[in-house]
């Protein structure tokens, strides 16, 4: 390297016919993987939600049908427990995910948003884990 | 007709103010405009204040006649960057009623009703403030530099001409345009938090030379985008877009990088 004047508009450019050079080892599609996550997510969540909604509130009487009765009866299908932790799980980190986009764009200090992130890290695992273990196992003849 | 310093013209809340000694005749048509600007003088002021003058205007005048006046005539220490005055150097990119604008395309009579003949002109956000108007473009041209903004080749030289076809040429034809002003990154709320997110004009940049098909760097300045502060932090706000003074559609660039990023195609 020669000691020659580097002008402020090329400091930080490697010269052109500079070997290349591997990038950091930081990089990862982290990313671009949680973004493809919001959209495909989101997608399904639209059938999950909605669907949901019609059958609790609007068909066949709607709300007032709810009971202890009901939910073991739909829980005594696979189909709706599929159903059901699906939704469970794609709307928590739907949500988480966005949370997390939140925080990185407003803590103004790491350990704001480490802290912050682990708040978040420990309510999905919670909410998340306790949900599972619900729909897993619900025994209908508990009195 | 020649003004005299009685006729209310100057700074309103300093009328003791050094005058100037010969303000320049009022042109026929003229409107009295109050100019609002975001004062800061880094060795004097603890923050940053308006301050409101009157001064005549043409309704075809353009912003930056504005505050050519007011530096010229009426408080000298007012500063703030422009060079061609013409809408190409991207000097003087400044927010104009609440909006990034080149101060020297904006037209008074485009700013101004029969009812309310007043502007606010404030520097750019989320860029260091300097003085006045002034900011420190260096963050912003270190995220430029950050995606190579240049043409890389890695096979060996052409020895003819290096023909592209007018259809290759189209591809990356809108991102050509940008004179990196920066009224599109400092539009950008997610550029605004504190970190290092590069913000749309290094996007625009990298694309222009990604989708570009005499150049080989395409696939590093696509990992070096897909890093985690790079297009994925894109909220697609569409604020960049409407900034742009070159018309240039900023959101779709990001959008183009993004897709090339997940099907690993150019």
């Amino acid at each position: 390297m020669t000691a020659a004047y580097d002008p402020p508009a090329t400091r930080g450019i490697e010269a052109p016919r500079a070997p290349r050079r591997k990038l950091g080892g930081r990089r990862s599609n982290m990313e671009m993987y949680s973004w493809l996550f919001m959209r495909l997510s989101g997608i399904v969540l639209v059938v999950l939600v909605l669907g949901h909604l019609l059958i609790m509130n609007v068909l066949d009487g709607g709300v007032h049908r709810i009971n202890w009765g009901f939910v073991a009866g739909r829980w005594a299908s696979p189909f709706w427990q599929v159903w059901d932790l699906l939704m469970l799980w794609l709307a928590e980190l739907h949500g988480a995910n966005g949370l997390r986009t939140v925080i990185n764009d407003y803590a103004r200090k790491d350990g704001t948003r480490f802290w912050l992130l682990m708040l978040l890290a420990a309510s999905v695992l919670l909410t998340v884990g306790l949900g599972t273990l619900v729909i897993f196992t619900f025994d209908p003849t508990i009195s | 007709m020649t003004l005299t310093a009685d006729t209310g013209i100057g700074a309103l809340g300093d009328p003791s103010g050094p005058g100037p000694a010969q303000l320049p005749p009022i042109p026929d048509g003229a409107v009295m405009v109050t100019v609002t600007i975001q004062r800061f003088n880094p060795e004097l002021d603890e923050a940053p204040h308006r301050e409101s003058y009157r001064i005549p205007a043409l309704p075809t005048d353009r912003i930056l006649n504005l505050l050519h006046y007011i530096k010229w005539y009426i408080d000298g220490t007012l500063t703030f960057r422009r060079s061609c005055a013409h809408g190409i150097c991207g000097s003087d990119a400044m927010r104009i009623n609440g909006r990034n604008r080149l101060a020297c395309k904006v037209l008074v009579k485009d700013v101004i009703t029969d009812k309310k003949t007043e502007v606010t002109v404030e520097p750019i956000k989320g860029l260091p403030l300097e003085k006045d108007l002034l900011v420190d473009m260096e963050p912003f041209f270190e995220a430029y530099r950050k995606v190579q903004p240049f043409l890389i080749t890695h096979s060996n030289e052409p020895s003819r001409e290096w023909i592209q076809s007018p259809e290759d040429r189209a591809r990356f034809d809108d991102t050509t345009k940008c004179i990196l002003c920066a009224a599109c990154t400092t539009s950008c709320p997610v550029y605004w938090s504190e970190d290092a997110y590069v913000g749309p004009a290094a996007i625009v940049n990298a694309h222009r030379f990604i989708f570009d098909s005499r150049d080989q760097g395409g696939q590093e300045r696509l990992e070096i985008l897909s890093d985690a502060e790079g297009v994925w932090r894109c909220r697609t706000t569409f604020n960049c877009t409407d900034a742009c003074p070159r018309g240039i559609e900023v959101t779709k660039a990001i959008q183009e990088v993004k897709r090339a990023l997940m099907f690993r195609r150019i």
